[in-house]
């Protein structure tokens, strides 16, 4: 029968082994695929800025990107791609809520300088390859058709 | 209660019920803002009431946890707490930074980084506080001989919750970065070391409540904490699926994240047994529900419901939808939300003197709210499957979708009504038990000491 000190070697082992193991991981990850797959040399000071705004108005709260973030308002990943630029400076400088469909949106009423910042970032983030995520939706052809 | 200084616990309960309180108000916010109600949008819009929320979640949770160490530590260690007063000091300044984070997201001054949104000024000052607090633990089981493994445990769990907190203090240029090291706190403290913390208060409650051998329990808190971590540190790969890292971690993390359920499913187990094995049955019926409760649903929500969409050939389609709130708050509920009330149940009437071990609303508390979470998880998971058919299978747009889909919001609500009845009778209960008094002491210390 299991004893308490071979219990606590199981332990102790356990997560020595796999600490181990996760930290090479993430070491090869951060140096390797991280700045590759999201191709950093294109992390201009306007891709930083627009990440500063990003995070100072909980862009996160409402949104995703990369999938994290609040399920209340759009994926925007592929926001630029989806809707190109020109809608979204629309958005961003609004000064009265955006409410697509009902649900409203603050109205940051962001500047020229702002917005391209945002822009910027999105564009960044769009062009990051995150292993097939957002998936192609299977059946497009056949909807949205209007 | 054995030793004097375990009465400043109570104020921990205290605090972590009427933040309990709050993070229900803005949940209901959400919800209505949901079914087209969003009325406070000028005042509260959803990325204040959402930040609000889970940063009282994190904030109640461990607030509870910091009271139940400084129950549990003074009877484990046979030792009073080396100052009462420290204690009271950090419980207030733990209060006030939570309340200025709290007010400052309803004025723009946050940080949007999911769960992480205290701006980094304030981070510092939960720093301090947290310090303050491992060291008043620390030095309370340094002055006494005897360390348990219960609370060797717990306080194991503490400092490294307290150690993982830095990597989210750090600033990145780039967002898969910033994501990366972010979980390294989020993930590592829910599917790591607050399970420990867990694992601490559990293992103390199924001592005294149903006099099983602590050698035996404490032998199956090494093999569940062992499976935790085990799992748990590589199964962070499952949130490296889609954030600009290599594909390594889709493998990895599919592996070991799809173990996780095994270290709840012990959890349970051990839970289970120990009751049916218990002679010694403790008269607080109460707790004893609340406690086999957590290992229960804790199983549930962050076992099963976990691994429902834990696979990367799924989290491709559910990743960054409803799905996730589903899993959410069953999750948190079942292992961390209940494990607190479980212990408070415990505290209580040991604090107190009153043994209301019994009454007919503390158990309507427990069912009702149970119910209405359980509900709740079902309306988000509906609403969550369909979302994922809707918009990722058939491309419909995000905002259709979300109108499609209203009607599992007014289910939501009606069931989050339910879960805030059976909360608000635990509240009700908790203020019926009055302030803990030195006459609830059961052996005087220093006669404790002798024997």
């Amino acid at each position: 029968m299991l004893t308490k000190s071979s219990a606590r070697i199981f332990f102790l082992g356990g997560t020595i082994v796999t600490f181990v193991i996760f930290i090479g991981l993430s070491w090869h990850t951060l140096s390797r695929d991280v700045p590759q797959k999201t191709h950093e040399e294109n992390i201009t000071p306007a891709v930083i800025a627009g990440k500063h705004l990003w995070e100072n108005n909980n862009c996160m709260g409402c949104h995703t990107i990369m999938g994290e973030g609040g399920y209340y308002a759009p994926e925007l990943t592929k926001v630029v791609e989806r809707r190109g630029e020109a809608y979204i400076k629309a958005v961003l400088s609004s000064k009265t809520p955006w409410q697509p469909r009902g649900r409203k949106m603050v109205a940051y009423g962001f500047n020229e300088k702002e917005t391209q910042d945002l822009i910027a970032f999105l564009k960044w983030v769009g062009e990051t390859d995150l292993n097939g995520f957002p998936p192609k939706p299977k059946y497009k052809s056949t909807l949205n058709t209007k | 209660m054995k030793y004097k200084s375990q009465k400043v616990a109570y104020w921990f309960f205290a605090l972590a019920m009427l933040l309990l309180a709050l993070q229900i108000v803005y949940g209901f916010i959400m919800g209505f803002a949901r079914v087209g109600h969003d009325v406070l949008h000028d005042f509260i819009p959803f990325n204040t009431a959402r930040a609000v929320h889970t940063n009282l979640l994190v904030v109640w949770l461990l607030t509870g946890f910091m009271g139940a160490a400084y129950y549990i530590i003074p009877e484990e260690a046979e030792e009073e707490l080396v100052s009462v007063k420290l204690a009271y000091v950090q419980l207030i300044s733990l209060a006030i930074v939570g309340v200025v984070a709290i007010a400052g997201y309803h004025f723009n001054y946050w940080e949007g980084r999911k769960f992480l949104e205290i701006p980094r000024p304030l981070d510092y000052l939960v720093v301090i506080n947290v310090l303050l607090f491992l060291g008043l633990i620390l030095a309370t089981l340094f002055k006494s001989r005897k360390r348990t493994t219960t609370s060797l445990v717990l306080t194991m769990g503490l400092v490294f919750a307290a150690l993982l907190y830095l990597p989210g203090m750090i600033w990145f240029d780039n967002q898969s970065v910033d994501a990366f090291f972010r979980w390294w706190v989020v993930h590592l403290w829910v599917e790591g070391v607050w399970e420990l913390i867990l694992g601490g208060i559990l293992s103390f409650l199924l001592i005294k409540l149903t006099g099983v051998d602590r050698e035996v329990i404490e032998k199956w808190l090494y093999v569940i904490v062992g499976l935790t971590f085990i799992s748990g540190i590589l199964g962070t790969g499952h949130h490296y699926y889609f954030i600009g890292t290599g594909k390594t971690w889709l493998i990895i993390g599919g592996i070991f994240s799809a173990l996780e359920p095994l270290a709840f499913l012990g959890m349970v187990l051990f839970a289970v047994a120990m009751y049916r094995k218990g002679e010694k049955k403790h008269p607080n019926k109460l707790a004893l529900s609340w406690t086999i409760g957590t290992a229960i649903v804790a199983f549930v929500g962050a076992g099963l419901l976990g691994f429902a969409h834990t696979l990367p050939q799924v989290n491709l389609y559910t990743h960054g939808t409803l799905v996730t709130a589903m899993h959410g708050h069953l999750a948190f509920w079942g292992a961390y939300a209940m494990i607190v009330l479980a212990f408070i149940s415990y505290a209580m009437p040991n604090l107190t003197g009153r043994k209301l071990y019994e009454t007919s609303r503390g158990s309507y508390a427990f069912w009702l709210s149970n119910i209405g979470m359980l509900g709740m998880t079902a309306a988000f998971g509906v609403a969550g499957v369909a979302q994922v058919y809707l918009e990722r299978k058939m491309g419909m747009d995000f905002g259709d979708v979300q109108n499609e889909i209203k009607v599992h919001f007014v289910v939501l609500i009606l069931c989050a009504t339910m879960f805030a009845t059976g909360i608000t009778l635990y509240i009700l209960e908790f203020i019926r038990y009055g302030r803990p008094t030195d006459e609830a002491l059961e052996v005087p210390p220093q006669r404790a000491a002798i024997s």
